[in-house]
């Protein structure tokens, strides 16, 4: 592939920057076989956006539906659901060979860790949410998860 | 001469060291995972070579697999960025083994500086002072420990982190009950309660040198400050450190040229130093022995291209700068923009950018791999772009900073541009100098 086709560097764009500033243009696109770069005059200042040129328009994140990223568990039909808090990889133990957190049958508080779900190198501990007995482990361990995945379902205490 | 340069990484690093490969008219190979396989770094590269799934374990974190990509690839080079596997000696070795040059320093540095009580011992040897304190096995040699340190004091499990076992002691009175409570704490979480003595730095700054060395040679390329943290993870830096006098810059620098002539360093390297704030007396930490994510601003204070010169001295070229041929002209700041929600105790926040309007102009430059459509990945840490600022002065950078970030628009994942935002305009920030209590002394919410 020829050289035209790497993003400018900083550089360049401070020269862009420093021709369109001593003009009346407020915005300049610049197209090559692989990106285009758009450089735009901003109330305080300039900005510079990227994109690859074979990408479709920008794809709108899917729509969360209300907060329940928020509540890590939630009332179903067969009991009650434990939610991935986030996206990640989901871990039944604290490190590998360690016993898992909880097996089926173990007695659960609100406030019990169940699992962790790893996300950016980050450790986010997942909470049982409900009183009771957990009843289901729906997703096996080192499993890729999405946000609100269903992990575990507890039946509640009577 | 590299021809082929495979580079073992991903996210902005990958794209900076393709620009520098590509300048220098190598053939830039990036070694890719699945996740990023239609990434700005996989796009602007001459070839891309998937070397596994998602999941680090079995990409970027697995020699085998990055060794083999690159061999297949024809690479006579690998360029390992940071993170990963860069300080990892056995990679080094198998690269090599495989016939390729490794980017960074022989694999006897990698070992030197891979174990903390070892490199204390290096840099013990070669001259520097290190924090003073050592091993304990109980309470009679804790005292002991205690009379060499002075107070305050902190002592720490030996097998430990994260703060288990650790308790400061600001008087010689209190020190047998808190030996008995660190031990307990440091033998329920590790099964371990031997304990590390050490002097307290109350108001320490985190300030560190760049260097470069050939194997023979080494000069330095001045200082970066990086107190402003957060649990240990780096928000802001600047090049040089602010209100250091001249004389404790000048020994900070010689006391990392002494420590990289004394190892006989080949490649770009960081000694990280912990200086008081207040005496500015000073005490070596670590070496870190490859490119840092904060090096853009050395580059933005001297002219030098660091990933030019890692590449140079990989292919065995002696160094090509003289230490008077190095000069250190204005200020320069860079803050990290990552992928979380700062408001809520820092929450992950992976997803799909829908807009990424960053800064422009004069004494602005962007390191990012993060555009418009970019799925920012659960699998890989949260950076997602630096900002970078410089000017005459580091008034003159600050105010930049201000601006640039108030410019600044990454809609569709949480980012820590706010936090930012308050930073620069916060008075102990804006005064210069500040110690690495600066986070926690900031008015949240």
């Amino acid at each position: 592939m020829s050289g035209a086709d790497l993003p400018l560097s900083p550089e360049d764009v401070a020269g862009i920057v420093a021709i369109l500033d001593g003009s009346a243009y407020d915005r300049i696109e610049i197209r090559t076989a692989r990106f285009t770069l758009k450089v735009a005059r901003e109330a305080g200042g300039w900005t510079q956006e990227w994109a690859t040129a074979a990408d479709p328009a920008p794809v709108a994140a899917p729509e969360k539906q209300g907060e329940s990223a928020e509540s890590e568990g939630e009332s179903v039909g067969e009991g009650f659901a434990v939610r991935a808090p986030l996206p990640g990889t989901f871990y039944r133990a604290p490190q590998p060979g360690a016993p898992p957190f909880v097996e089926i049958g173990d007695t659960v508080a609100p406030d019990s860790v169940v699992g962790i779900v790893e996300t950016m190198k980050l450790m986010n501990p997942v909470y049982a949410g409900a009183h009771g007995t957990l009843a289901a482990i729906l997703i096996d361990n080192a499993a890729p998860v999405e946000a609100d995945a269903i992990l575990m379902r507890v039946a509640p205490a009577a | 001469m590299i021809r082929r340069l495979f580079i073992a990484n991903r996210g902005e690093i990958a794209l900076r060291i393709i620009r520098t490969a590509r300048r220098l008219g190598m053939t830039a190979i990036l070694g890719a995972s699945e996740a990023d396989r239609d990434g700005l770094p996989a796009r602007a590269a001459d070839e891309v070579a998937i070397v596994g799934p998602a999941p680090s374990a079995e990409s970027y974190l697995s020699a085998g697999r990055l060794v083999a990509a690159a061999v297949a690839a024809r690479a006579d080079a690998v360029h390992p960025g940071y993170g990963f596997l860069s300080e990892k000696a056995d990679f080094a070795r198998a690269v090599r083994a495989a016939g390729m040059i490794f980017v960074g320093p022989d694999a006897e540095s990698l070992d030197a500086m891979g174990d903390k009580l070892m490199a204390r011992h290096v840099a013990v040897a070669a001259g520097l002072a290190v924090i003073p304190g050592g091993e304990a096995a109980d309470r009679q040699a804790a005292g002991a420990r205690a009379a060499e340190t002075g107070y305050p004091l902190l002592l720490k499990a030996v097998a430990g982190g994260g703060g288990r076992g650790m308790k400061r002691v600001d008087d010689p009175a209190a020190l047998d009950a808190a030996v008995d409570l660190a031990m307990a704490e440091a033998r329920a979480a590790f099964g371990d309660p031997r304990l590390y003595v050490e002097r307290f730095v109350a108001r320490g700054r985190h300030v560190e040198v760049q260097i470069l060395g050939d194997g023979t040679r080494a000069i330095h390329l001045g200082t970066r400050d990086c107190s402003i943290q957060r649990r240990f993870q780096k928000l802001v830096e600047e090049a040089p450190a602010p209100g250091l006098p001249v004389a404790a810059h000048e020994a900070l620098c010689a006391a990392a040229v002494r420590l990289a002539r004394h190892i006989g360093y080949g490649g770009a390297g960081t000694v990280e130093f912990l200086v008081d704030a207040e005496s500015f007396d000073f005490w070596f930490l670590e070496m870190n022995a490859r490119i840092q994510v904060e090096h853009p601003v050395t580059e933005a204070v001297t002219g030098v291209d660091l990933i030019e010169q890692q590449l140079l001295i990989a292919d065995g070229q002696p160094l090509g700068l003289r230490q008077d041929q190095v000069a250190i002209t204005g200020h320069a700041i860079e803050v990290r923009i990552n992928a979380e929600d700062w408001a809520r105790d820092f929450r992950p926040s992976p997803g799909r950018v829908r807009r990424a309007a960053w800064p422009a102009g004069p004494g602005i430059r962007v390191d990012s791999h993060v555009a418009a459509g970019s799925l920012v990945t659960p699998h890989y840490d949260s950076l997602i772009g630096k900002l970078i600022v410089s000017a005459a002065d580091r008034a003159g950078a600050v105010a930049r900073l201000a601006a640039a970030l108030d410019v600044l628009d990454v809609d569709g994942v949480a980012t820590t541009v706010g936090l930012h935002r308050a930073i620069a305009r916060d008075p102990r920030f804006m005064a210069g100098g500040a110690d690495t209590r600066f986070f926690e002394g900031m008015a949240h919410g």
